[in-house]
Order: C-alpha cells, then structure tokens, then sequence
C-alpha cells in the first residue's frame, strides 16, 4: 500500500524540515547578546525543572495541569514511538500497543483542551489557538487508526476494495499531513507548539536558575555601565537566553489576569509584551497576534526587527512605563518568563540614553542625585522625626545588635507614625537598636526601578560604605522596598562582605519578621485586639519579592485578630499601585490600581486593612473616604502593647504627638 | 557658509538650595535648552562653554541634554573668569550669549553679563523668557516681567541674554550620552582676581521679607490683594529729568531702604 512509503516518508520529511526551523530559530535567539549557561547542567536538569517547577505552577489550575499531562505526557511517548515504529519499522507488537495506549491519553487530553477552547475566556489568545485542539485530535486519531495494524488488531492488508482503498489512502495522507504539520512543522516555524520547543532549552538555559528548585530569585541584574549605551534599544540588546524565554510563551494570558496595570486600563498587557518581543526579534508585525490588546491601543500596527529600537513603532514607551514592578506576572508564569526584567531593561534604555523618564520622572531622579532623597529635602534633615525618639545613632554607637534601616519614610509625616510605632516596640523589647540617622542615603529603589541603574549602583555602594563602617547582627527595615535592594540587590555591590559582630554574615529582615520573632520569644506582650473585621494586604516587595508571607499573619495572630483574607491574596495578592516607580511616571488608565485593590479590601468586610509597607499605605489611604481604615502591622501591635508600668511615655511626647495631630488635621 | 547665529551658553556649577551639592544650574540648564532649541529652528549653531575645571561631574549633567561636545577653558578655582571668556568668545565670533541671569555659587552677583557686555559693547537683554524667531540679524524676544507678564522686543545680533526663571525649563539628563559626550578644553591665562581675593568671604543670610498689611474681610478680597498688581504708590516714573537728578532719586531710595549707610 502506498501508505507503506508514504508514512515514512512524511514522518521524514516534516523532522527534516522540522530541524531546519530549529536551527532557524536558533538563530534568531543568537542574536541576542553573549550570557555564561552552564549548556550541560541545564539540559540535565531540564527534565526535572519541567516535572517539578512548571508544573507546580500549571498545577495552580487543577483542570489545565491534568489536560497538559494528558496531551503533553501523551503526545511526547506518542511521537518517540511513531518514529520508532513508523519510521524507522521496528515491528514490535508492545511498542505499537504502547504508542495506542499513548494516544489514547493524548486524545482524552485533547479533549479537554478542545472543551476548554468552546468558550475560552479572554485572557486567552485566539487564532491559531483554536485549531490546536483540533490539530492534537487528529495527531491522536490518525496514529491511533494507523497503527492498528501494526498491533495486529487489524489484518495488515485488510481490504476496502481499489477505490475504497485510495480514497482511505488519500484522506489519512491529508490527516497526517496536517497533523504533523502543526506538530512537528508548527514546533519550529512558529506555530502554537513552539512552546515546546523553545519552552523546554527556556528551561534548560532560563537566566536565573536559582529559581529552580523552589529557590527565589527576584533581584534586578545590574546594568553595564560606561559602555556606547545603555539597557536594551533592540531587541538584539537582550540576552540571547532572554529572546529564547520570550518564545516560550503559551499565550495562556495568566499574566494578563493578574496584572494590575492591565486591570486598571493602562495600556500593558504583559502577554503582549512578550508577543511584540517575538515580533521584535523575528521581525514583522503583530497583525496574527489573536489576544487581548493594550488598553486602549489597537493591534495590528506594531512593527519590529532585531535591530530596530522598539519604542520606535513596536510597543510605546507608555507600556512600558505603566509597569508598577509587581511581580504577579513573572509569579503566574507557567513557563517562568520574566517580564519584569525585560521592562526595566528597557527603561534603562529610556532613562539612561534618551533621558525620557515620563511626568515627574526626572525631577525624582535629578533629587535623587542632588539629595539622595525622591522629594529634595534637606539630607540634613533626615532625622528630624527622631528628635523626640533617644534612639542611637551609628556614628556614636560603632556597634548595635539591630541596625534599623528608616529609609525615606523619614521624610513623610504618615510614615514617621510607623516609624515611631516601630520603635516603641523595640524599645518595648529592650533591643540594642542604633540607626545611621542622616548618614543613611536612599535606598536606590526607585531609581532603578525607573531605568537609572547609574544612580541606584552610587548609592548602593555609597550605603555599603557607610554600612561597613559600623558592626551590627541585622538590619531590620520597615520599608520592603529598601528590604528587598538590602537583601537582594545589594549582593553584586558586596553587601555579602558585611559581618555581623561575631562574624558571620549579616541578616535583612523585615520589620514584621523580626517583630514575629520578638513576640516568639516573648520579648513583646500584647492585649487583644478589638476592633472589628481584618484584613490584610501583602506588599508585592515582601511577598512576592521576598516570601515573607507567614509573619505578618502569625503577627495579627497574636493579637487575636483572625484575617479575613481577600481572594487575591499571598503570592496572588494584588499590588496597591505604588511600585516601580508608577506614582511618578502615572501613565493614565480608566481606574486607579489603589481603587481597585481598596474594593478587594472592602469586598471582605473588614474595617480595617493590615499592611506591612508605607508606600502601600499610602496608595490605600490616598482613597477616597469612606473606606476601611489603613494600619501598619507596627502600629497595631504598639497600641496594643502592654507596658510596663515605668515604661509609660512621658506625658510630653504623647502631648507633642497630639498637637501634631491637630497640626495635620 | 558659517551658520547666520553662533551662539553660545555659559554654564557654570549650581548648587542645590537644600543640600548645597554641585547640581546644573537651574538658569542655565535653561540657557542650554533654550539654545538647543533654537538650533533646532533656526540656522544656528550652539556651543556650550564652563569656565573652570574639566573634571568637574556637573559638566556631564549639561552634556546628557543631549550635547556632542563641551568647551572648558580650563582655570583654577578663585580666578577671574571675564577674561577668557571674551577672548574665547571674540575668537569664535560668538554672535548670541545665553546665560543664566546669576550664578547659584560664589560671588553670585549676576555681574558677569554686564561686565561681558561692557567688553564687548553688545546689548543686554535681561531676563529673556524666550526667542521666537531669529530673523536677518534680528531677534524677537519676550522678556519675562513679574506676575507672567511678557515683553515683546526685537534686538539686533550681538547681544547677550540671560535667561530667566520663567522660561522652559531644561530637559533631562541622561546619564550615557553624558558620560560619552567629548569635552574641549582650552587652556586660558593666568587671570588672578586680585580683588576677589583680599575679600572675607561669610554666607548669606536671607533679607527678612517686608510685610504685607491686607485689610480683607472675604476671600476674593485676599485673593485680589494676592494677585493684584502692587499699586505702585511709592514709584515715580522719571523721564524728563536730568541724569544727576535721576541718580539721586536711586541713591536716597537706597538710603531710604537702608541698602546704602
Ligand atoms: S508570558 Fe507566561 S503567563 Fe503570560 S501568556 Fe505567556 S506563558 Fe502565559
Ligand atoms: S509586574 Fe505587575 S504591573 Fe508589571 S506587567 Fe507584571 S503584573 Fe503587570
């Protein structure tokens, strides 16, 4: 039968082409820029990085994980042995029995990816998409029918007459052809299944294997600086590892559903930035994207290339500066893709080549620079809100069990509260605390997330240096931003080199962790709280960013409270709007991020909602009343201190505090 | 053929108000924009020149405006920078200054336009909010009064302007092409300030502000005696008299003000 060479010959053909398009693509990964992978090793791990990461993210959607198993799992075992038993004619009865067992899981699989594509929600692309489910049906059917025969189920030259016979011939030809045309072809030229390809060397090569192994790498890579420019223009200024994540996207718009920006009207949508960053790399325009657009901004008029700078017609640079650095995208990722890299990456372009940072953007980082504080306020000034506080500074103290970081909180009236609130405590607990008073700069946080890596690295080192002078056991701060640049980021600018008193290395930790382990101890008593319902917002920076989920609610635990949590909570928590720089460079939309997260809050009932972060306190309280009340952890646990009787403030403070008050009100 | 304008912008090392740290001056900064502005929509030509040290990390902050080059005429700090200056600026046949009206630093005395124009023997055209054209050897300009009031005027080439605060501000710095741009230095003579130098030296202390009496009794009131142009009572509007007389109605007012004892 003509099928008898014509399979073969099919199967031949398409993996030929099929390895022409890899190299091809390949290719067009190359011309990124030049990064140390360990090609081995991660190739090695691949495997398990697959079984174990991706897939504890897929299993986060109990129905999607189990389909992909299914036609994953199925179309993997089906395609080795069809090329064992169709191409190359191993006759062997078990491997054919195990290819129909293969297909069948493939086909139950696939059909529950066709019932999914009956009504897809919008967070879905479309196009191409919608025939997938149809291409891996028939994969399943054809093969299954085809190798009947070879299991000898069906007699080999079983009869449907000449013209039965070539009409069967010619409607499985055009079966297999299609099929393996999506499947094989499809893989490396582009089609809905390079997410396989690609998403599997992604995996291999991802540029921060730490994450791998329920590690957590969130840092931003610092930039080069002094070269012939700056961040990524092009597309070919990215890694080339980084091009090849960007073509492992499945298009599953998870990242569009828990984006903040995209929710409030911004014209972001992470999905589709990393489809413009194919388009960008590939060439072309983004007229077959089949997903949703950029609010407010049509699809069809992107054009890139490889070398051409991408906010000269791919994406405008009000996507890219609507991005509140929130991490929910790159959290939700099935195939670990980091967005929030690739934005800064190209603000840094922005920032530091065209010095196109949007509204209040220069202004911040020109205070910066002149001040090392976002508002230009005096540095002198930076400690004034301790006048009344007794608290140690470095300079005097040379050394401190804590060093508590204050960061620019210091500056802001409604911060100090939980400055002082913070304070209370530690004072509360007899800890050995000293701050670095006005010798403490910036953190660096916002300038490098708005693009201007120059200045965040000067003030990284310019804080070691001042830091290293001094011995200490930990820092503690109140602000996770400056936690998270402490912890995470300072690492490349040698913050590893800081030894604590007796010489070990140096803890960050955030003030809720630290209160947390104050309490455990019993170093801190507490009465009850008594308020009505509660609940609580994880900041993006200390959750997502750091992990610290557990303590902030072990902590209203210990006043009794039991948190009324909002769905989006933990890892999927919704940011308030105040990160990356988003306040100042206010890209507008239809809503405010602050808006909607304040309905999440309202929508539990509570009355009030816990925080662990200023800046989200800010952005919460800068909704309009009526809304639940806004509370620092710090400040809920110090108004339910129990003092010791000698411990009583003076009268003064708590008289000062109040003309403050009334002063502010 | 030369560009029809050649202008140039000095920038000299501001200071900021609150941390006291090298910064871009603000006037400054505006004099460059408003060059580089004006090289964009006329044929012109612009060069930025400091006169000073060329280390100093300042000069990178006016060249990430988007500046290819910089001239430093190199000198130490504590000399006269007049000199070289008007050589500098006779040997390129400079036909447009733009500068700040005073310096954020040092003497801060908004002299040198002055003492520039006197040596070269161009008009000054004080606190320029901008220039609309440049036509023929002839310049529209709007000088900035109080309360956003403009002038329009039309001055022939050469002069100098210093810039006001009301004119647009300077554009972002950007760190790159900062650090890339190229800086000419010119070595100048040894110009020492022989009369600077005997001065002493002490920081300034602001002039306590003249209060305002408003008897208002409704908001809009208030709000017209805000705004309102002061009514002038005290001036006196001197045309027909004698340059003696002129002179001495300055000087008793400077009396009066106690600015002269
Ligand atoms: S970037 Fe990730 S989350 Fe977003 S659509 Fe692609 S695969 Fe899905
Ligand atoms: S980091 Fe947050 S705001 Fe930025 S693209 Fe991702 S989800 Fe959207």
């Amino acid at each position: 039968m003509i099928l008898d060479w014509l399979l073969p010959a099919l199967i031949g053909v398409l993996l030929v082409l099929a390895g022409i398009g890899a190299v091809r693509r390949m290719n067009l990964w190359r011309a990124g820029q030049a990064e140390k992978v360990d090609f081995i090793a991660g190739l090695m791990a691949m495997p398990k990085r697959y079984l174990h990461d991706l897939h504890h993210v897929v299993e986060r959607d109990k129905y999607m994980s189990r389909t992909h198993v299914a036609t994953g799992g199925g179309f993997v075992l089906a395609m080795a042995l069809v090329v064992l038993v169709h191409l190359f004619g191993v006759d062997s009865k078990i491997l054919a029995w195990a290819l129909l067992a293969s297909l069948v899981m493939m086909f139950c699989g696939a059909l529950f990816v066709a019932k999914r594509r009956l009504n897809p929600p919008s967070r879905l692309s479309k196009g191409p998409w919608m025939r997938l489910p149809k291409s891996l049906l028939t994969f399943s059917i054809t093969f299954f029918v085809l190798t009947l025969p070879v299991a000898g189920v069906l007699p080999d030259g079983f009869s449907l007459g000449v013209i039965g016979g070539w009409v069967f011939t010619l409607v499985l030809s055009v079966l297999i052809l299609l099929s393996l045309g999506e499947m094989l072809f499809g893989m490396t030229w582009g089609g809905p299944m390079k997410h396989a390809f690609a998403g599997a060397l992604h995996l291999a090569f991802h540029r921060r294997p730490e994450r791998f192994g329920g590690g957590r790498s969130t840092g931003l890579k610092a930039a080069d600086l002094g070269g012939a420019s700056h961040g990524v223009a092009k597309p070919s200024d990215f890694k080339w590892n980084q091009l090849l994540g960007f073509d492992a996207c499945v298009q599953c718009g998870r990242c569009e559903a828990v984006c903040p920006a995209f929710a409030a009207g911004q014209p972001l949508n992470p999905k589709k930035l990393i489809q413009d960053m194919v388009v960008g790399f590939a060439g072309g325009t983004d007229e077959k994207y089949a997903g949703s657009a950029y609010p407010g901004v049509e699809v069809g008029h992107a054009k890139g290339g490889a070398d051409n700078i991408i906010t000269d017609g791919l994406i405008s640079s009000d996507t890219l500066w609507s991005c509140t650095t929130c991490r929910a995208c790159v959290e939700e990722c099935p195939m670990m893709i980091e967005h929030v890299d690739a934005i800064v990456d190209m603000r840094r372009f922005l920032t530091l080549e065209k010095g196109e940072t949007p509204n209040k953007g220069a202004q911040v980082l020109e205070n910066i620079i002149a001040t090392d504080n976002p508002n230009g306020y005096s540095p002198a000034s930076r400690t004034h809100w301790a006048a009344d506080q007794n608290l140690n500074v470095m300079k005097d103290v040379k050394q401190a069990d804590v060093l508590f970081w204050v960061s620019d909180g210091a500056f802001d009236m409604r911060s100090q509260r939980i400055l002082r609130a913070f304070v209370k405590l530690l004072k509360a607990a007899n800890v050995d605390v000293a701050i670095l008073g006005d010798e403490e700069l910036d953190s660096g946080d916002v300038a490098r997330r708005l693009g201007d890596d120059a200045t965040f690295q000067s003030l990284a080192k310019r804080n070691l240096a001042t830091l290293s002078k001094y011995r200490f056991n930990k820092i503690v701060t109140t602000d996770p931003h400056a936690f998270h640049c402490l912890r995470n980021e300072y690492g490349d600018f040698g913050a590893d080199a800081l030894l604590s008193i007796s010489g070990e290395s140096v803890e960050v930790l955030h003030h809720t962790t630290y209160l947390n382990q104050l309490v455990k101890e019993g170093r801190l008593q507490l009465d009850t709280f008594k308020g009505g319902k509660v609940t609580y917002h994880d900041p993006c920076y200390l959750g997502r960013y750091n992990g610290e989920y557990e303590a902030p609610r072990e902590l209203l635990a210990s006043l009794g409270i039991e948190v009324a949590e909002m769905e989006r909570s933990g890892y999927r928590s919704r940011c308030c709007g105040g990160g990356g720089g988003a306040p100042i460079t206010d890209i507008p939309g239809e809503r405010r991020i602050a808006d909607m997260r304040m309905e999440d809050v309202v929508s539990t009932g509570a009355e009030l909602v816990a925080v662990g972060c200023q800046q989200c306190t800010a952005m919460l309280e800068g909704v309009v009343e009526p809304r639940p009340v806004v509370r620092d952890i710090a400040e809920l646990l110090s108004e339910k201190l129990k003092e010791p009787e000698k411990l009583k403030e003076p009268e003064e403070t708590i008289e000062a505090e109040k003309i403050m008050e009334e002063e502010r009100a | 053929m030369p560009p029809s304008v050649n202008m140039v912008a000095l920038v000299s090392v501001g200071r900021h108000p609150q941390s006291g740290r090298s910064r871009r001056a603000e006037q400054d900064g505006r004099a460059v924009e408003m060059g580089m502005n004006l090289s964009c929509d006329i044929d012109g030509q612009l060069s930025v020149v400091h006169v000073g040290d060329s280390k100093e990390p300042v000069l990178r902050q006016y060249a990430g405006m988007g500046l290819d080059a910089l001239t430093v005429l190199e000198q130490d700090s504590g000399l006269d920078v007049l000199p070289g200056v008007v050589t500098y600026l006779k040997e390129t046949k400079a036909n447009l200054v733009l500068t700040g009206v005073r310096a954020e630093r040092g003497e801060s005395s908004g002299m040198l336009p002055y003492l520039l124009a006197e040596q070269l023997g161009w008009p000054l055209v004080p606190r320029v909010a901008e220039i609309l054209s440049i036509k023929e050897g002839e310049a529209q300009v709007l000088l900035a009064l109080p309360r956003g009031q403009r002038r329009s005027i039309t001055v022939a080439l050469p002069f100098i302007a210093t810039v006001d605060n009301a004119a647009k501000g300077a554009r972002q710095t950007a760190y790159g092409p900062g650090l890339r741009a190229q800086l000419n230095v010119v070595e100048s003579e040894d110009n020492t300030d022989d009369i600077a130098t005997s001065w002493d030296i002490s920081p300034a202390k602001p002039r306590p502000k003249r209060m305002k009496v408003v008897k208002a009794k409704s908001a809009a009131d208030r709000f017209k005696a805000a705004t309102a142009k002061p009514a002038g009572g005290g001036g006196r509007v001197m045309k027909n008299e004698t340059a003696e007389e002129k002179a001495q109605a300055i000087f008793d007012l400077l009396k009066q003000e106690k600015i002269v004892r």
